[in-house]
């Protein structure tokens, strides 16, 4: 494993204790950070005191939930500088008025985070500049995570802002900008993504991104599974870009962190393996689209991209039995066995690494030394590190900002901290550079694959087990909160689990790395063309799936 | 054995196609030899119906949607790629305007927000149109179907003419599906008509009931509206 930064220094729990004071009202830690329990007014103060005093400047993610006696606001707090620091403020409201402070202020994230949490449970912030449904349409009745949800009442959806952006009426007379909608029905959004724009000539005032049109109730469908096997299939339909097996990660590191199940370091192996292959897939289908959307490509690049893609899932498809949907990870290790016979999956394999080199650099050829790409693309859509962190960004949107952080690295997992690998970052804060990091992490994961390979190979053969032993009905103990997150092909993905002590999870909670990364497009976007609007969408790599969960 | 020579053995029977060979002319490969070849023979004219010879076009020559939901269009956009192609049945041309596209494939799970949407989609699209319905979700919600926000199944918004189950289906599924549609087209059959439940309807028109008089101040009358009724979807 790389070196890579010197980690920042980590803060004590009775340092955060004592900053935080006489406004920790309880304790309340969760199996993976100390947890502190504050007054709903005390929310901004208590953040900045972190951000500012102790350095906490990521806010990885914001979860809500109802008990039967009160809500509460979770903020899922850490370092860039050190992923394994953490620590939870816990902001409980009563049923009566269920109404906090906003963290808006101190994080940016918290902005996204905050509406679904008013959206799905029903939590109201203060000084929250744009309080609105942000998953489900605007005349939803009621709030469906929250307890009393009736889900049989009738609703009804409108469709007026979807009027023919063209017409006169849309054109804003005073200031002579122009609205339009771009979306959801569009090839350049990715999926089903609206993004209401307001244009000043060709140049973006401001842009809305309107997200929902794919909510298809993940985190409902997980609550309502059992921990053992129903949840697994859910998390390869949240980034279906064929990183299903990343995303089950996310789900298998949660659970058997908070089961306590140790995994077969040969599954182990396997998973790295595995994941590794999806996140190339992924970044294979980034990189066409890429190219599609910003020189209309859909010849040589977009083909070629297809092609390899193929190829992976060929062989994830050997291992697996499905080409997308894999489910192919259980809690505690794997489905089954790498397929036999071994040899010709293991020539397989090796045969798609040894022609890899040779594509990257038709890749190379093609797009990133095209001079029509690089005008597109450099020096458009730029992120600000300082931006980025504000945002929530991670993984390559976040890579390609110079942020160094990558989980694989700063928080291990699977098999990762005994492999030779690289963290590979880029320094132009660029459409660029967030192309030029999938590239090179195409070329990373290849060399993880290699050494996973290499691996199984050798691996004795009365020595492969694959799975640990795991009880038929999992039931972890009552009122265990855990959050976990796992690098997949889009950024940091969590996972927060409540347990009540049954078989099923009392509350699931899917942290989206594009969720996060997508509400950095105003900062990217506004005052610049609105050609570098698609081209930035475009490099932000989102998948709606996983935006709306 | 009896030495007599057999009484049966004659000229071959098939008749003459010397005329037809002659035409055609020497060195002309048998894959030429289309079944449309067959039906002409040696006679350079057919007769057919013009309503007949109109499907037959059609099928063979639809303008896809470009319609991307959910994981399914990951599948279909393989299924235009490289090795699938599509496109050698005469059916790989992705329309991203729906005023160009004779078909939709509905690739992915229908939430509340979105249907509205796929229906004015589909409205916009000129006549004669139709549906392939890709995935469970397509079908019936799939394994979202309990969701609170998902819509069960396609049908409930747009009439569907070939449903293809899978979560999600391969390519080659997805490819046998567009073949089904064809052979559906060339022999004339249209979209079933189906009872709708949803409706886009202006929202003025809507019965004055509860949820209606909460939002009347928030709704314009002009407006259209689509109403889920929860209760009575399958």
């Amino acid at each position: 494993m790389s070196t890579g930064l010197e980690k920042e220094a980590e803060t004590s729990v009775d340092e955060i204790a004592e900053l935080i004071g006489e406004r920790a009202i309880a304790r309340d830690d969760h199996l993976n950070a100390p947890g502190f329990v504050i007054n709903p007014a005390d929310v901004q103060d208590v953040l900045f005191d972190l951000r500012d005093v102790a350095g906490y400047d990521h806010c990885s993610c914001v979860t809500a939930q109802q008990y039967a006696d009160r809500y509460e606001t979770i903020y899922h707090l850490t370092k860039y500088g050190n992923r394994t620091d953490e620590v939870s403020i816990v902001v409980p409201t009563t049923l009566e008025e269920p109404v906090s402070q906003s963290g808006e202020p101190v994080y940016r994230t918290a902005d996204w985070h905050e509406r679904e949490a008013y959206d799905l449970i029903g939590i109201e912030y203060e000084d929250h500049p744009d309080l609105r449904r942000i998953l489900l349409p605007e005349t939803w009745q009621g709030h469906p995570l929250a307890g009393d949800y009736d889900q049989t009442k009738p609703q009804l959806v409108t469709l007026a802002e979807h009027a023919n952006p063209l017409q006169a009426d849309h054109h804003d007379t005073e200031s002579e900008t122009m609205f339009l909608n771009i979306g959801p029905h569009h090839p350049a959004t990715h999926g089903v993504l609206h993004v209401k724009t307001v244009l000043d000539g060709e140049t973006v005032v401001d842009v809305d991104p309107d997200i929902g049109y794919l909510h298809r109730c993940e985190e409902q469908m997980c609550q309502q599974g059992t921990y053992r096997h129903q949840i697994m299939p859910y998390p390869d339909r949240w980034d279906y870009v064929s990183s299903g097996l990343l995303n089950e990660w996310a789900y298998a590191r949660a659970i058997e962190d908070m089961a306590d199940i140790e995994v077969p370091e040969y599954a182990q192996i396997i998973r790295t393996f595995s994941a590794e292959l999806c996140r190339i897939a992924s970044h294979m289908l980034a990189l066409g689209t890429f190219a599609l959307d910003v020189y209309g490509e859909f010849t040589a690049t977009f083909q070629y991209t297809f092609r390899d893609r193929e190829v992976v899932q060929d062989i994830l498809e050997d291992l697996t039995g499905q080409r997308m949907m894999f489910n192919y990870f259980r809690v505690g290790g794997v489905a089954w066995d790498l397929p036999e016979p071994r040899e010709e999956f293991f020539a397989k394999t090796r045969d798609f690494l040894d022609e890899l080199p040779a594509k990257v650099e038709e890749y190379n050829d093609l797009i990133t030394t095209n001079e029509i790409f690089q005008l597109r693309c450099v020096d458009t859509g730029i992120l600000e590190p300082d931006v980025a962190k504000q945002y929530g960004c991670t993984g390559p949107v976040a890579r390609g900002s110079g942020v160094d952080y990558d989980l694989r690295r700063d928080d291990p997992y699977g098999y990762y901290p005994n492999l030779e690998w690289d963290v590979v970052t880029e320094d132009g804060y660029d459409n660029y550079s967030r192309v030029l990091v999938r590239m090179q992490e195409v070329e990373e994961s290849a060399k993880i694959i290699q050494q996973c390979l290499e691996l199984l190979e050798e691996w004795p053969e009365d020595d492969r087990e694959i799975q640990a032993n795991v009880p038929r009905t999992l039931k972890p103990d009552t009122d265990a909160e855990i959050y976990r997150a796992v690098e997949a092909a889009k950024g940091e993905l969590g996972i927060y689990m409540r347990s009540d002590g049954t078989d099923k999870p009392a509350r699931f909670k899917i942290r989206s790395p594009c969720f996060s990364n997508l509400q950095a497009l105003g900062e990217m976007t506004e005052g610049e063309y609105i050609p570098d609007l698609v081209a930035s969408l475009g490099s932000l790599d989102i998948v709606l799936g996983e935006v709306d969960r | 054995m009896s030495q007599d020579p057999k009484q049966s053995i004659q000229e071959s029977a098939t008749p003459s196609t010397d005329t037809r060979d002659a035409r055609m002319g020497a060195g002309v490969d048998d894959r030429f030899n289309s079944k449309l070849r067959e039906a002409f023979g040696a006679s350079p004219f057919i007769l057919t119906k013009f309503d007949e010879f109109m499907n037959w076009v059609r099928g063979n020559s639809m303008f896809m949607l470009q319609f991307g939901i959910a994981c399914c269009s990951i599948e279909m956009i393989h299924t235009y790629a490289i090795k699938h192609d599509l496109d050698r049945f005469g059916a790989g041309v992705p329309r991203a305007s729906p005023r160009q596209a004779d078909v939709m494939i509905v690739p992915g799970t229908i939430v509340s927000k979105f249907g509205p949407r796929m229906k004015r989609v589909y409205d916009q699209m000129p006549e004669p149109k139709f549906v392939v319905g890709m995935g469970s979700c397509t079908i019936s919600g799939g394994p979202f179907q309990e969701g609170y926000n998902v819509v069960k199944g396609a049908e409930e918004i747009i009439p569907v003419d070939i449903h293809v189950p899978g979560c999600p289906p391969r390519p080659e599924a997805l490819v046998y599906g567009v073949l089904k549609l064809q052979e559906r087209i060339r022999h004339g059959e249209s979209s079933p008509v189906v009872v709708k439940p949803y409706e886009l309807e202006r929202f003025g028109d809507l019965e004055k009931d509860e949820l209606v008089q909460k939002l009347a101040s928030e709704i314009d009358e002009d407006d259209l509206v689509m109403r889920y009724n929860w209760a009575d979807s399958p």
